[in-house]
């Protein structure tokens, strides 16, 4: 593995269009479950163990060389709320436009062509991730931080909240980062039905609210 | 509770002529065939004493058959409570639908009481023109208690293909944050209501929002999922019998 590709790929300014989404922050704050740092540590906490998680396999699961469309499928299944498959698909089909020029292959080129809307974001990642040299274990670990590193930045912006305090709160999540891209790595190494399915029915509920708004500062 | 774990599996099949070939009580599953309100085979669990406790492993495993039509309730509520065994309780409800089959699974509340530990696994398999509703509710701690720690799943496939795979987390033994602002944030009961319907393939469900707390949501699939959160176990099934009445068209 090239621990400099995995940097380029989990870095923020990676053109993939994640800044446009909150993941679930937004609505969060609105509803007033997230109002300081600490609410902001226990959002991205248990983001992270629950869709953190399932993403985090699904993109390992790509990267181990499981089946695009079966892992597509299962992305499909465990993700209710049509507004969360539509902002996954719009964020894959960004993210491969992105990847393909860094790291052409003929292995993006047919995910590309046998999903014209966008694969689920995770499934494009870990093929990204495949495709630049990278291991399972790297895809769930970019994945499993930026289920977390999102809504810290989208915090920063929607309350004003201090931008170390943000960052402390990455970094206390980092052992449970670490946990769960390691669960999720294993998991997928045993195939699509050993996948994970954990899921918040907040942001499940939060996501459809969230896209009937008028105005809103985020995609999702 | 001082009584030694036990495993049990409770069994019914359904036939299309409204019998039921096999109905096989289990231990602490017991299961009678009640009177039905509508064109149903109706088949309610008795519970018969406590369970499921720490150690116990039932299961419940229903075969709806080609063209019948079964409601499934239950007496009371399922209560997780703490056993002699610090292992946890399994408890695995295995259904399969047939093609122009029916199931209506209507169950009472799952309740984990303080110092419990339950597994649910809900695995159903349904045939291509199968419809099923299917109600899930979870409630953490009885009144003014603190939950057990309560891990349920459910895994819905269509045709082979998987159409809703969902796992919640809650309690002490959960991982971090599950009763924060993205899983629970404060609610102490949380429910899902499923239905399935070969006629969603034309005329998908929209989505609709229930007020702050309950959303419909139409599935990859034809069929459409109610996501409710609540502060307590009556003003969860306010919700879903609303969500109810509005969603199942038959």
């Amino acid at each position: 593995m090239s621990r400099s590709a995995l940097l380029v790929l989990a870095d923020g300014r990676f053109p993939a269009g994640g800044h446009a989404h909150s993941g679930g922050a937004e609505a969060a704050v609105r509803a007033g479950r997230i109002q300081d740092a600490a609410g902001l540590e226990s959002f991205c906490r248990g983001r992270l163990h629950t869709t953190g998680l399932t993403s985090a396999a699904l993109a390992a699961g790509a990267a181990h060389g499981l089946d695009p469309y079966e892992l597509d499928a299962a992305a499909d299944a465990r993700t209710p709320s049509p507004a969360l498959r539509a902002a996954a698909r719009r964020l894959g089909r960004q993210l491969m436009r992105a990847a393909r020029a860094t790291w052409p292959s003929p292995e993006l080129d047919a995910l590309a062509a046998a999903f014209p809307r966008g694969a689920h974001q995770p499934v494009v990642l870990g093929t990204a991730a495949r495709t630049a040299g990278l291991g399972p274990e790297d895809a769930a670990h970019c994945v499993a931080y930026e289920t977390v590193g999102g809504p810290a930045t989208a915090a920063v912006r929607l309350l004003s909240l201090d931008p170390y305090q943000a960052t402390a709160v990455l970094a206390r999540l980092a052992p449970e980062m670490d946990q769960v891209a390691e669960r999720a790595a294993a998991a997928a190494r045993q195939g699509v039905d050993a996948l994970p399915a954990a899921s918040a029915p907040l942001l499940d509920l939060t996501a459809e609210q969230h896209a009937a708004w008028p105005v809103r500062l985020f995609a999702s | 509770m001082d009584r030694v774990s036990l495993r049990a599996t409770a069994r019914i099949v359904a036939d299309a002529d409204g019998g039921l070939p096999l109905l096989v009580s289990d231990g602490p599953l017991a299961l009678r065939r009640t009177r039905a309100a509508g064109p149903y085979t109706r088949v309610t669990v008795v519970g018969a004493m406590s369970a499921p406790l720490g150690g116990d492993r039932l299961a419940i495993e229903t075969e709806v058959r080609d063209g019948a039509r079964l409601l499934v309730d239950s007496a009371a509520a399922t209560l997780a409570l703490p056993g002699r065994s610090t292992d946890p309780a399994a408890y695995d409800v295995r259904i399969s639908v047939g093609d122009e089959g029916e199931l209506r699974w209507l169950p009472e509340q799952l309740v984990s009481a303080a110092g419990s530990h339950l597994r649910m696994r809900t695995t159903v398999d349904l045939a291509p023109t199968a419809r099923l509703v299917l109600r899930e509710e979870q409630v953490l701690g009885r009144h003014g208690e603190p939950p057990g720690t309560l891990v349920t799943r459910l895994t819905v496939r269509r045709a082979g293909r998987a159409l809703l795979d969902q796992e919640l987390a809650f309690g002490p033994g959960a991982s971090g944050g599950w009763d924060g602002g993205a899983v629970l944030g404060g609610h102490r009961a949380t429910g899902q209501l499923l239905v399935v319907d070969p006629a969603f393939a034309e005329k998908p469900v929209e989505s609709r929002l229930y007020g702050e707390n309950a959303v419909v949501s139409p599935l990859a699939g034809p069929a459409a999922l109610a996501t409710a959160v609540a502060p307590d176990a009556l003003a969860l099934r306010r919700l879903l019998d609303e969500v109810l009445v509005a969603l199942v068209p038959f």
